[in-house]
């Protein structure tokens, strides 16, 4: 059941990103241009999304299950260190170079564009580098 | 800063804007898990038992939603400018970083804004510049 809930909203999601305009990098380079000719679409994306997810999370909130009765898992994690910083950092550099996300990328793999496939696999290269990484650290401590 | 008004879609991207949204909470609400897309495919590259359907389940939407709009409208998919060596890079850097961030634009950016959660305007906040300031570099400078 919750295998199927999570099929369905990664549907919603991805069609979202494809109506947003998020699977066309030139758009998204575009909102990110503001020195050139700017285009606030995204900013449009995150208001109307962000909306919803409010609503959404402030009922999550109030319940200690889900409606298909498993345990509601939010993020406990409050510090603002130099890994999230650095991070997000890395990860806005490799968003303005080629105008992907995780997301929008998924979808346009899925839609069977080659490029974006190049891009996927380095991205899981990327994930699985940081889990070797993280796995090595362990291993030392 | 001058606005491109012939590509502005404020409408439609509202609207892609709502879906997400509603994405994001069926996924709350129903199996209680955060819609953030690099962490639940990163999940998948360290398996934890009985955690790993929901996470396929996801991607398999994502991954056949444009099949779905196919079907619909036969409109071509957007093209994808950057070559083959950027690509590399960037899908290097974004795996990464959303990894060691913790989360990217859907993670941080919706799921983590709709929360009011600090640490994700902070790492919203500074991707973002970090996206605007490579773009800046990449079109302008170089």
């Amino acid at each position: 059941m919750n295998a199927l809930a999570a099929f369905a909203a990664g549907l919603v999601f991805g069609l979202g990103l494809i109506v947003s305009g998020m699977t066309n990098p030139a758009k998204v380079i575009g909102f990110l241009d503001i020195a050139g000719a700017w285009d606030p679409s995204l900013a449009f994306v995150m208001a109307g999304a962000i909306a919803v997810g409010f609503l959404a999370f402030a009922v999550a909130r109030k319940r200690t299950t889900t409606f298909l009765g498993g345990a509601l898992q939010l993020p406990q994690a409050r510090d603002i260190d130099t890994r999230l910083v650095g991070g997000a950092i890395v990860f806005g550099i490799g968003w303005g170079l080629a105008g992907f996300c995780p997301g929008p990328a998924l979808v346009a793999f899925g839609g069977g564009q080659d490029k974006a496939a190049v891009f996927v696999v380095a991205m899981l290269a990327g994930m699985l580098l940081f889990t070797l990484a993280e796995r090595y650290r362990a291993a030392g401590a | 800063m001058a606005i491109d008004w012939a590509h502005f879609t404020p409408w439609s991207s509202l609207a892609g804007g709502v879906l997400i949204g509603i994405a994001a909470a069926m996924l709350v609400l129903l199996t209680g898990r955060i819609a953030g897309v690099s962490g639940i495919v990163g999940g998948l590259l360290r398996p934890a038992v009985g955690d790993s359907a929901w996470r396929m389940a996801f991607v398999m939407g994502l991954l056949l939603a444009p099949v779905a709009v196919a079907f619909l409208e036969r409109q071509p998919f957007p093209r994808i400018d950057a070559g083959f060596g950027t690509l590399v890079v960037a899908g290097l850097l974004v795996g990464l970083g959303t990894s060691y961030g913790s989360g990217c634009t859907s993670g941080h950016g919706v799921c983590g804004l709709s929360r009011l959660s600090p640490r994700s305007l902070a790492a919203t906040i500074a991707f973002m510049l970090a996206g605007i300031a490579t773009v800046f570099v990449a079109r302008h400078i170089l």
